[in-house]
């Protein structure tokens, strides 16, 4: 009889419940398989009404987030054999809208992306013919970690701070805004500063630190923030000294 | 709109929390531990009295009193805030914290003037 | 958790979860986050005995003594053990977060976050070192 680990996987259909439920499945617990093959077994031979997001498999596309075992995981990152013996709990994105089973609604960080302009900022576009921007590899260096977000929104179901205040803008968000302050070719880090200068901006921001340290991809969302403080203090003290420029 | 004071009270709350970082430590180590227990000889009433006469020593020690403060009333008023969730009193907390430790630091201001 | 955020559109059959008050117990990141933000409490207890001992010492040598005395009663020395121990915690957590916030750029090259927290050590045992030996010289 080969070996079986068993799903505690978290259910919720609108259209017959008010509240959610868990449902526990036996999966063969293979020594290569992480929590999303075991989901996608689930789905196929057990029960083809699961619902969940995933779609690279391989941790570049940010679809399979997911709580297992109470912390923010890639499901397709998540080795079975890695987990404590026991049933593994399999549940949506915490802080999120669950619309149906593993399923959250991301809406709101769609939105508060948008806000901070993560596209470059010319106040005018260079001409085709004047050739390309060139950035030396310090440049580069300058802002490439903030560059490697997959839009997983780990952080978020880290962050404690955006479960207790959702209209906080995020980890993510704002580390793709830093993305961008810090790029050579980007001209718009006063636009992005005045958004984020808001109440719901950085500054609510307690430096928890859960969102670097639940980051698949390095981005240190954290110390994002906290740099853009920094900017933001010095360039409000130096709007304060009479020839300090706006 | 009105520039925010958010950026100055973070400003405050980081050179408060790096003097307490600092030098806390080791002056709660000696007048609160080495000399009440007399591990080490305590300076007497004179010699510090000499010291505080000194314009630098009083600056250290309204430094070393108000930026704390002001980082404790930072601090403090987020932690009311998200960790009992008191989002309705948010003006209030706020209005009590940044005033307990202004008249904490006026206090040190007057007392650390006055001194004869 | 308060009214719903302004950007999630309002949709009755979805799921939500409210966030307890008791969250930060959930995990021992959480709990160890509160701990290190309650240390602000010490570090006003202590700014507060540094501003009594300023008023003692402005009121004269009798004051002086009677402040000296009451830093020896038990309660006082129980209240300052347990302050150092959280100060120690808060300048431990200070000084290994500030790379993240201090980001130095030497040539091109980011300076490596264990320079910086050690320069702030360094500095905490250099302050240290002077402070004490000017209260216990003579």
């Amino acid at each position: 009889m080969p070996p079986t680990v068993s799903l505690a996987v978290a259910r919720y259909r609108p259209e017959e419940e008010s509240e959610p439920s868990v449902q526990t499945y036996e999966v063969p617990f293979r020594k290569d398989w992480v929590v999303l093959d075991a989901l996608n077994y689930i789905k196929d031979k057990l029960d083809g009404s699961l619902s969940f997001r995933w779609s690279c498999r391989m941790g570049v596309c940010g679809s399979c987030g997911m709580t297992v075992n109470g912390q923010p995981r890639l499901t397709c990152a998540s080795f079975l054999s890695a987990e404590p013996p026991g049933p593994i709990r399999v549940e949506p994105l915490r802080y999120f809208p669950v619309v149906r089973d593993l399923v959250v609604d991301i809406t709101d960080f769609l939105t508060k992306l948008k806000k901070v302009k993560p596209w470059i900022v010319r106040q005018e576009e260079k001409p085709l013919a004047e050739g390309e921007y060139l950035q030396t590899p310090d440049q580069l260096d300058a802002y490439k970690q903030f560059s490697m977000c997959i839009n997983c929104l780990l952080c978020y179901s880290a962050c404690p701070i955006y479960g207790l205040e959702p209209t906080f803008i995020g980890p993510a968000a704002i580390a793709l805004a830093q993305r961008y302050n810090q790029d050579s070719r980007d001209e718009g880090s006063a636009q992005r500063l005045e958004i984020l200068s808001h109440h719901d901006g950085m500054w609510q921001c307690t430096f928890v630190g859960e969102c670097t340290k639940a980051c698949p991809k390095h981005v240190d969302p954290a110390g994002a923030i906290q740099q853009y403080k920094l900017t933001s203090a010095t360039h409000w003290f130096k709007t304060l000294l009479p020839w300090g420029g706006r | 709109m009105a520039r925010p004071i958010t950026p100055f009270l973070w400003l405050l709350f980081s050179a408060g929390g790096t003097v307490a970082a600092l030098l806390f430590p080791v002056h709660l180590f000696l007048t609160g531990l080495a000399f009440p227990l007399g591990w080490l000889p305590a300076p007497g009433h004179e010699r510090l009295h000499a010291l505080v006469e000194h314009p630098v020593a009083r600056l250290y020690l309204f430094v070393l009193i108000s930026l704390p403060l002001f980082h404790w009333a930072h601090r403090f008023r987020y932690t009311l805030y998200d960790g009992l969730q008191l989002k309705h009193l948010t003006a209030l907390i706020a209005v009590l914290c940044y005033g307990a430790a202004f008249i904490g630091s006026a206090l040190a201001a007057y007392t650390l003037w006055s001194i004869s | 958790m308060s009214a719903p955020a302004g950007y999630t559109p309002y949709h009755p059959r979805w799921y939500r979860r409210r966030v307890s008050v008791w969250w930060w117990l959930e995990s021992r990141s959480y709990a160890g986050f509160v701990l290190r933000e309650l240390t602000s409490i010490f570090v006003a207890f202590f700014a507060l005995v540094l501003l009594w001992q300023v008023r003692s010492l402005a009121q004269g040598p009798e004051a002086y003594s009677r402040f000296l005395a009451r830093l020896q009663t038990p309660l006082f020395l129980a209240l300052n053990g347990v302050a150092l121990l959280f100060l120690l915690f808060h300048s431990v957590t200070w000084f290994n977060l500030a790379p993240t916030a201090m980001v130095v750029r030497l040539r091109g090259k980011r300076v490596p976050d264990l320079v910086i927290a050690g320069a702030n050590y360094a500095a905490w045992v250099v302050l240290s070192a002077a402070v004490a030996a000017i209260l216990l010289r003579g």
